[in-house]
């Protein structure tokens, strides 16, 4: 009998990008102005996604939808949404 | 005092990479659940957005044990869990701290087709947490009427808007006299989280409901989620408020409109900003249609009023 490894059981495992790299849904990139940035984690505790890194403030761009909750509730403005090239 | 943002832990359940919406609250809200819950829970999901947000086999976007059930079994499901882990550890095959078991619905799994297993979970008191994130609509399926919409509300069944006010679910659960009732939203994470937390160290059935605007269904910029969720709450379209044991408390800032100390915002600001209450400004009877709905709101305010006045 062929050995059934743990890929090939019916079981989802809790994995990152279970629903692809959702980077590339984006239209509008979130970018974070450094210098304006009070790290009060406002963007962080609202991201839907769970990509914004608490410490540093910095977005997984491989996953981060684009959705621009972050860019309204920055109280400084500090992350402002630019429109994605390609 | 709810719990500051610097101070809420580290974990993360939900993954990244999901397959919700961007923006999408029903993620937002459960990250925030995970967070008060921590990895050592069970979780349970009927026909939603939160299953489609699950990702596609064989990977899971929730970092926790997760069940698919039927739509109408959320409270039977979880109470045979809940039991079966409890004879589980009798038996001696399972150490250390129960899993918490608890079931992330929607509102149609809740108000409607989920409401006669809930309902019968509550009487028997099991030991479960039913959450129901509740955007006002069948949203996975297309944006269908539920008991959760509110008057004058645009679905795809109801292109006139619906006639019907809403049903005060919360509080229907609190008269099933089960220890914890509470709701809460998206827009204070620091109250959600507190919320889930005091839910996990009671016994028996704990319901908690979170608005969750979806920009979808409610038709407005996904960026502005949080604010919709801030701006419920702030013209009391939702209350936020929680029951220990029967006895209703109030968390700010729906407490300074339930004692008058702050006046609710008019509802205009709210509805207009929703595609769905757009047809609201069309037609003659347009002011008497945004009125009928503000006498909804100011009702719900009065009678949640003095149903927190009955303390026996």
């Amino acid at each position: 009998m062929k050995a059934v490894t743990k890929a090939y059981r019916p079981i989802s495992w809790p994995t990152k990008g279970s629903g692809g790299d959702t980077g590339s849904w984006r239209a509008h990139r979130p970018v974070v102005d450094h210098k304006l940035c009070t790290k009060c984690q406002f963007c962080w505790v609202y991201c839907p996604e769970a990509v914004i890194d608490r410490k540093e403030i910095t977005i997984d761009y491989q996953y981060c939808k684009g959705c621009g909750v972050c860019a309204v509730e920055c109280p400084t403005g500090a992350i402002s949404m630019v429109k994605e090239e390609d | 005092m709810a719990t500051s943002i610097k101070k809420l832990p580290d974990n993360e359940q939900v993954l990244s990479g999901n397959g919700a919406c961007g923006g999408c609250p029903a993620t937002m809200a459960l990250r925030m659940v995970g967070k008060a819950l921590g990895p050592n829970a069970i979780m349970l999901l009927t026909p939603a957005c939160a299953v489609a947000s699950m990702g596609m086999t064989p990977r899971l976007g929730y970092n926790w044990p997760c069940i698919n059930i039927t739509f109408a079994s959320a409270g039977s499901s979880a109470s045979g869990i809940s039991h079966a882990l409890e004879i589980m550890k009798e038996k001696g095959r399972l150490q250390g701290e129960l899993p918490t078991v608890f079931s992330w619905v929607g509102d149609g799994g809740t108000y409607d087709i989920g409401f006669q297993a809930l309902s019968a979970a509550a009487e028997r008191n099991e030991n479960i947490i039913h959450f129901c994130y509740n955007n006002e609509a069948y949203s996975n399926t297309g944006v269908q009427r539920s008991g959760a919409t509110p008057r004058g509300s645009f679905t795809t069944t109801t292109p006139t808007g619906k006639s019907q006010p809403k049903k005060n679910m919360a509080l229907l659960m609190l008269e099933h006299n089960i220890p914890y009732v509470a709701t809460a939203t998206v827009a204070y994470p620091g109250d959600l989280y507190d919320k889930v937390v005091k839910a996990k160290s009671m016994r028996g059935t704990k319901y908690i409901e979170i608005l969750a605007p979806c920009y979808l269904g409610w038709q407005f910029d996904m960026a502005e989620t949080v604010q919709l969720s801030r701006m419920a709450v702030r013209s009391g379209a939702w209350l936020l408020w929680e029951a220990e044991n029967g006895r209703i408390s109030f968390n700010n800032p729906t407490a300074q409109i339930i004692s008058g100390k702050k006046a609710p915002e008019p509802v205009d600001e709210y509805l207009l900003k929703q595609g769905r209450f757009s047809h609201l400004l069309k037609g003659p009877d347009a002011r008497e249609r945004i009125a009928a709905i503000q006498s909804d709101i100011d009702r719900e305010i009065a009678f949640m009023r003095e149903r927190a006045k009955i303390v026996i």
